[in-house]
């Protein structure tokens, strides 16, 4: 659905990093975590086009006095990357945006009983805190695997934890957590019986989805891509699917096929 | 005071208001069905169809520039017989005219989708694409040269009964030319204009942007080039003509009209806002009510110069 939302909050959670609060229609709270919004910055022509975001969250806020609606609203977390989300960063309090949400195909959180690992690389923590929050709501045993360059790109970790979660960070420069890469720490708990679920840059991505399938561990990987539409009209974000080739060509939309696929769907290679 | 009369003819289709989809900027239709009364619009138009499913380019396939966007999609298509069997069967039940946009990598092959798509009842009329400027079969190659375009024509034109319109390409010296050419081959109408190939630079990088180095314009910032265009036609050529190019909104749409435009096609506008066409058809009809115009088409081609 497209609707008008106002901002709430809009919080730098870390240099350049920014936590963005929008109230929402109440049919948003059947989001699904892995599902995403494609966000209008401003009415003008530049920039254009919308931008897509994983939902951070989605939740309820109880009316403040009695006799009052209770609000629904929805949360992003986004870096300034380029125009739009310079403009994004610079909203207040009271200012519109205009969203097309829900979209997208969720994470499939499969059954229960097992450990769900998560892990997120940078901005790709975005989508993982919703996740987790329902995961934990379902009694999942929740482990969090966060990477980034420096102690600045790993973002909202005490939020993870306050639901309960086990965080893992590791840093390049070891400015946090261990050092190196956060595939390396996940390897060390990679056991039959467990679920991935990552979300972050493409090399990290392939990193964990060619690890999982050595493990034999199944994994859900959430992707990222430069899209007009996201209602799977524009095909301009599209991805091989892992029989593509040239002769057989087999493109995957991240908009209406994902963003969330199974990582045995996509061509890693 | 009554509604205002929306309705236009094209090349023998009653459009119940001139606002119909660009092809490539609205899938097959059913991908809008949630944002938009499919029967809200004048006619849609699909997808360019081949003879055989297209794959499309590498990625990335698209950039956003000021005002506008760059894409390089290629041509992805289903193919002829998946969009038989897969996709009309739901725009059947749509009373809406379809009309579907097709294109060949050969010219043999442009007269054997021509023909297939003339048995269907479904398919109110065809749209010719000679304008692609992101493949080298099946568009721009027909579309640069008038002696090439005619051919095509001819070719699709003996294929079908169907009502014919040719897209027309920006990328040309003198699109009069081109326009004079269609007609003369046998065009039932012309829809213009195809994108503006351009390019974008990632300066840090050192490498284009797109992966097919070039891409065609589209949005807001190519509709000066367009109407002018439009305009150009109109005074040369005695057909229906579609004007196409960055309509965002009501008032660009009617622009075109003025133009000398029976109808116009929204594009790039359904990207940012899926229920865009259905929006700029209700807000071309407010105009009217507003400016007491009792018929729409009493506007195409009324410009003072």
């Amino acid at each position: 659905m497209q609707f008008k939302s106002m901002v709430v909050s809009n919080v730098e959670v870390s240099p350049g990093y920014f936590r963005m609060r929008m109230t929402a229609p109440k049919e948003l709270e059947k989001t699904l975590p892995g599902q995403f919004l494609m966000l209008k910055v401003s009415e003008s022509i530049d920039p254009l086009l919308r931008r897509p975001f994983g939902f951070f969250d989605v939740g309820v806020l109880p009316a403040e006095y009695a006799g009052g609606a209770d609000q629904t609203y929805a949360e992003i977390l986004f870096k300034v990357v380029g125009k739009g989300t310079k403009m994004l960063s610079t909203l207040h309090h009271g200012d519109l945006v205009d969203l097309l949400a829900p979209l997208g195909k969720p994470f499939n959180p499969g059954p229960g009983g097992e450990e769900k690992l998560l892990v997120g690389g940078g901005i790709g923590l975005a989508p993982l805190y919703y996740l987790a929050k329902e995961l934990v709501a379902k009694g999942e045993k929740v482990r969090l695997f966060a990477g980034g360059r420096n102690r600045d790109d790993i973002l909202c970790i005490t939020e993870f934890e306050r639901l309960g979660v086990e965080t893992y960070v590791s840093t390049d420069d070891g400015t946090l957590g261990e050092s190196g890469l956060v595939t390396e720490v996940l390897e060390r708990h990679l056991a039959p019986g467990k679920r991935i679920f990552a979300c972050g840059p493409t090399p990290m991505l392939r990193a964990v989805a060619l690890m999982a399938e050595r493990h034999q561990v199944p994994c859900q990987v959430s992707m990222e891509a430069y899209m007009a539409c996201g209602v799977g009209a524009c095909l301009g974000c599209v991805l091989p699917g892992a029989a593509h080739t040239e002769e057989t060509p087999d493109y995957r939309c991240v908009c209406k096929d994902g963003p969330v696929f199974d990582s045995f769907e996509l061509k890693w290679s | 005071m009554h509604r205002p009369d929306m309705t236009v003819e094209l090349a023998g289709i009653t459009l119940r208001n001139p606002v119909m989809t660009a092809s490539g900027t609205f899938g097959y239709g059913a991908e809008f069905a949630e944002h938009l009364d499919l029967e809200s619009i004048g006619a849609l138009i699909t997808k360019g169809l081949s003879l055989r499913p297209k794959a499309g380019n590498p990625t990335p396939r698209i950039v956003e520039t000021p005002g506008g966007m760059l894409n390089a999609i290629g041509l992805q298509n289903v193919g002829i017989d998946a969009f038989i069997t897969e996709k009309l069967p739901y725009l059947a039940k749509v009373n809406t005219p379809v009309i579907a946009n097709l294109y060949g990598n050969t010219l043999e092959e442009y007269g054997e989708v021509a023909s297939r798509l003339d048995a269907l009842p479904g398919v109110a009329g065809v749209e010719v694409n000679i304008s692609c400027p992101n493949v080298k079969q099946g568009g721009i190659v027909f579309g640069t040269d008038p002696a090439a375009a005619q051919e095509v024509v001819r070719l699709v034109r003996r294929n079908t009964k169907k009502p014919m319109i040719v897209k027309l390409s920006p990328n040309v010296t003198d699109v009069v030319v081109m326009a004079k050419a269609c007609a003369d081959a046998g065009a039932d109408a012309l829809s213009l204009i195809n994108t503006l190939t351009g390019m974008a630079i990632d300066l840090d990088r050192r490498r284009p942007v797109l992966a097919n180095v070039t891409g065609g314009l589209s949005g807001p910032a190519i509709k000066p080039v367009a109407l002018r265009m439009v305009w150009q036609v109109a005074r040369a050529v005695k057909l229906p003509l579609i004007g196409i190019g960055g309509i965002m909104n009501g008032r660009d749409a009617l622009e075109f009209l003025l133009a000398g435009a029976s109808a116009v096609q929204v594009g790039t506008a359904s990207f940012l806002d899926p229920g865009a066409a259905q929006r700029i058809a209700a807000e071309m009809e407010q105009y009217l009510v507003d400016h007491k115009i009792a018929a729409v088409a009493s506007l195409i081609g009324a410009l003072e110069v």
